[in-house]
């Protein structure tokens, strides 16, 4: 009984707690088109444009209001989800979002598999035989993955894999096999990053007395690990992978250019090159919120599971 | 050791760059574009007829600058600020470290991005993006390090003796707090320098012509199929110092973690 209202009370104040965040990232958002030099509708629409346009655009953005009644709008906005129209494609930025999110969510978790299958047999290896030539192998592969920008890994996999031998698509999503590469490249750094959390973990449980207890009862090491010491060591890991989610959504902006994969990335990077800011803001803010949501999640989760941090 | 030596290596060249690129690195021959490397040059040369070899060696200098200023900036911001939250703790703690939450909760380098994208590119916008995202780390640190030790002893005898809290906070707590922050920095200088690269990938660094890695990288992609070439010297080259700061900051930890430093010995004994 207490133990539930113990969580209850944890989630009600963790949830209390993202409220100021959440209000800090709308503002932060809201504040972009007003750090633009100069006038920002100007700038919107290029040199070439008339007073005509210009003033039609600033009413239609509300720019031609006091900065305290455009931020109250932009709140009321946000609140029945409307997120302005985008300038290039004269349609509802929030439609726009929706249509690219789930090719983003589908690569940023293609990426957190493919990682995992890398780093999970080289981090338990790399516990498993501290010290040894593999654990040397393992740890200078991920510090070297951790060194590979995800912008020079996937040109490179477009060369090797899509090119010379044939085995992937160039770009697009039309083709189930076509999220091979963009997965690689964007979660190379992550595999690398679960690596080297896998050993520490595995290594610290592995010296931890339960476990030498288990093997001075005669359990072989593979047994000891197996049985033992990686469930508690994943514990810790699984928070790692979800934290990162939040930072594969961010890095698909990149990714996304690279292989032009059709999602919100893309759709952030071709938004600021047409300088379509009502886009961009858009954009930036549906990525943002994600990855509030996820860190949220991923506290509530890790609550659920761990009891002690509720107390702590 | 293998770290430090590189590191060294790319500092020399970047510091050497006009002295030892063996072109200047906006000289063009539209004639020979795309030439594959050879003897006079001996990384080929780009799309415009420029010496790649002097481009990466100019382009050091332009990334490890501004990782520099960018790092040394943040990390002096971020101290300052986490070093007060820290130290004078209540409302004022408080305060600092919401601010820091939200900037945390944002995802930094989209923060850059969106930071770059409306103050339009170039160098003092670069630097200032990469400044606000990157002084929060800093700050988080120092104030758990000045948490941590502001209570040890060696702070309460000066405290008993009667030392000024500014005396206390500057000559007391921050050099005993250094050892983590010099960690930190040194593995920031990687993240920025990768975070750099992208910028300029996603067309949002320096301007043309100035040879940053990055910028190197986007104009390569452009003619991946008919000049490899073009990306694979700057991206080895962006790996190469990537890595060399990462060992450089592994080592440095491991060499101020006694706890790290008494594992290996008893593992090699």
């Amino acid at each position: 009984m207490s133990v539930s209202r113990n969580l209850k009370s944890f989630l009600l104040r963790r949830l209390l707690l993202s409220l100021p965040v959440l209000w800090g990232v709308c503002t932060l958002v809201f504040t972009l088109i007003h750090l633009i030099p100069g006038d920002p509708v100007q700038v919107m629409l290029g040199e070439g444009a008339n007073a005509a346009d210009i003033a039609d655009l600033r009413a239609r953005l509300g720019l031609d209001q006091p900065l305290s009644e455009q931020y109250v709008h932009f709140l009321r906005r946000l609140i029945s989800c409307d997120l302005g129209e985008s300038l290039r494609y004269r349609e509802p930025v929030r439609s726009l979002v929706l249509s690219r999110y789930p090719a983003t969510l589908l690569l940023a978790s293609a990426s957190m598999l493919l990682a995992f299958l890398i780093a999970f047999p080289a981090g338990v290896l790399a516990a498993v035989h501290r010290g040894t030539f593999w654990d040397r192998l393992a740890t200078t592969i991920a510090l070297l993955g951790l060194s590979l920008p995800s912008f020079w890994v996937g040109p490179v996999l477009i060369l090797v894999f899509a090119v010379h031998l044939d085995w992937f698509p160039v770009s697009g999503m039309e083709n189930p096999s076509a999220i091979v590469l963009p997965s690689l490249a964007l979660g190379t750094a992550l595999a690398a990053i679960l690596a080297r959390m896998i050993r520490a973990s595995l290594m610290e449980e592995i010296a931890s007395p339960y476990c030498k207890a288990a093997s001075a009862r005669g359990l072989g090491r593979w047994n000891v690990v197996l049985r033992h010491s990686l469930r508690n060591a994943l514990v810790p890991v699984l928070t790692v992978i979800a934290l990162q989610l939040g930072v594969l959504l961010t890095g698909a902006v990149i990714t996304e250019t690279v292989f032009g994969w059709p999602g919100l990335g893309r759709l952030t990077v071709q938004a600021i090159e047409t300088r379509d800011y009502p886009l961009v803001q858009g954009c930036i803010l549906v990525i943002s919120l994600t990855y509030v949501l996820v860190n949220l999640l991923t506290d509530v989760a890790y609550a659920v599971f761990d009891p002690r941090i509720r107390y702590g | 050791m293998v770290g430090s030596s590189v590191l060294l290596l790319v500092t020399v060249v970047a510091i050497l760059a006009p002295i030892l690129a063996p072109y200047p690195a906006g000289d063009q021959d539209l004639a020979r574009r795309f030439e594959v490397p050879s003897a006079l040059h001996p990384l080929g040369l780009d799309e415009l007829g420029r010496d790649i070899l002097s481009r990466l060696m100019l382009g050091a200098r332009i990334s490890l600058f501004l990782s520099f200023i960018v790092v040394l900036t943040s990390a002096l911001v971020g101290l300052a600020i986490g070093s007060v939250a820290g130290f004078v703790g209540g409302w004022v703690d408080d305060f600092i470290m919401r601010g820091v939450d939200i900037l945390m909760a944002f995802p930094s380098v989209l923060l850059a991005i969106s930071l770059v994208a409306v103050l339009g590119p170039g160098l003092g916008n670069l630097v200032l993006a990469l400044c606000v995202i990157g002084w929060v780390g800093y700050a988080r640190l120092a104030r758990a390090q000045i948490l941590r030790a502001r209570e040890m002893e060696y702070v309460l005898s000066a405290r008993a003796a009667g030392a000024r809290s500014e005396r206390i906070l500057l000559l007391h707590l921050l050099p005993n707090i250094s050892g983590p922050i010099l960690v930190q920095a040194t593995v920031g200088m990687a993240g920025v320098i990768l975070s750099e690269a992208g910028l300029s990938f996603l067309g949002l660094g320096l301007p043309p012509p100035h040879p940053s890695w990055g910028s190197m990288l986007r104009s390569g992609s452009q003619h991946l199929f008919d000049a490899p070439h073009l990306i694979l010297y700057p991206g080895l080259a962006i790996m190469l110092a990537v890595l060399s700061f990462n060992f450089l900051g592994d080592s440095i930890r491991d060499w101020l973690d006694p706890r790290l430093s008494r594992g290996a010995e008893s593992e090699t004994a």
